[in-house]
């Protein structure tokens, strides 16, 4: 099954880049169209960060050293940290923030 | 070059990503040879990880890989490419190839430093996707290592760069968000990402 998920994204993924290579450059001159695509990303980009920030399957629960990695994410974002300090800082200050209060 | 190191380091973060999600190294590899997307990537794993509907997370990460498209479209006049040629090029239509093909100054330009940013990425993405899915296999559990704030901040800092664009992308971003959140009670995971994407619709009105 996951296997289907995996074939089906890399296909659909292809298909997607192909079409843009194709279909007739005329749709770009739609704006609505084209202000569509960029808005949905940043859309599904938004819910997959919080969903996985906050929810933990069907319940919304709040952890708090993850979230407090995601702000330090945020913060190192600010910075302009490159993507892969981003996510090591998200990480430490969780672990951190975790092993503290087993010490304390 | 140091556009190589960077998608180098998000291959690895990745392959560890997807391994720690539940995927196997071949399943990692394969998606980052033939979606070779990274959102669409992370967004999978990302369900499979939630335990959620494999189908809503396959659509999920083909909502993301829609921007591809928007490329294709910039991009077909600029590289003029035919046939066969066509059917390769697609595979390197990525956010870092359109950029750096629209960055240079006529057709051949634009056609060396296309193919030239393909060939570096394709190579780099792969190889470490494979390093990072191999390594954390040899990591235990996520939580101890803090894997589970990995995936939110990964897809935080792919949004942050079009979160600045301007003030409706922002609202789109809360709302989906705001959305997404809304709905996990009620649905599966993975149906409230979908979902979210109704947020657009608050970025069209002006």
């Amino acid at each position: 099954m996951t296997w289907l998920a995996v074939l089906a994204t890399s296909a659909g993924c292809y298909m997607l880049k192909l079409a843009g290579l194709t279909i007739p450059q005329r749709l770009l001159d739609r704006p609505q169209l084209r202000r569509c695509a960029e808005l949905v990303p940043i859309a599904v980009l938004a819910a997959l960060c919080a969903v996985q920030a906050l929810a933990s399957g069907r319940s919304v629960t709040f952890d708090g050293a993850r979230i407090a990695g995601l702000f330090a994410a945020a913060a190192a974002l600010l910075k302009r940290a490159p993507f892969i300090v981003v996510l090591v800082v998200a990480a430490l200050v969780a672990v951190g923030l975790r092993l503290l209060s087993h010490v304390l | 070059m140091g556009l190589g190191l960077a998608v180098g380091l998000s291959g690895l973060a990745f392959g560890a990503a997807a391994v720690t999600a539940g995927l196997s190294v071949t399943q990692a590899c394969v998606l980052s040879l033939l979606a070779f997307t990274g959102a669409s990537q992370y967004a999978l794993a990302a369900a499979v990880a939630g335990g959620g509907s494999l189908v809503a997370g396959t659509c999920g990460a083909l909502l993301l890989g829609t921007r591809n498209a928007l490329y294709g479209l910039r991009l077909a006049d600029v590289l003029g490419v035919r046939g066969l040629r066509r059917v390769l090029a697609a595979q390197a239509v990525i956010d870092e190839t359109t950029a750096m093909a629209l960055a240079q100054s006529g057709r051949a330009a634009a056609q060396a430093g296309f193919a030239a940013t393909f060939a570096t990425l394709y190579a780099v993405w792969n190889a470490t996707t494979l390093v990072g899915a191999v390594g954390a296999g040899r990591v235990g559990s996520p939580g101890a290592f803090g894997l589970d704030v990995v995936g939110p901040a990964a897809f935080l800092a792919l949004l942050w760069p079009r979160l600045a664009a301007g003030r409706a992308e922002r609202r789109v971003a809360l709302l989906g968000a705001g959305i997404a959140l809304a709905a996990t009670p009620f649905l599966p995971p993975g149906i409230p990402v979908m979902l979210a994407a109704v947020a657009v619709l608050a970025g069209l009105r002006r």
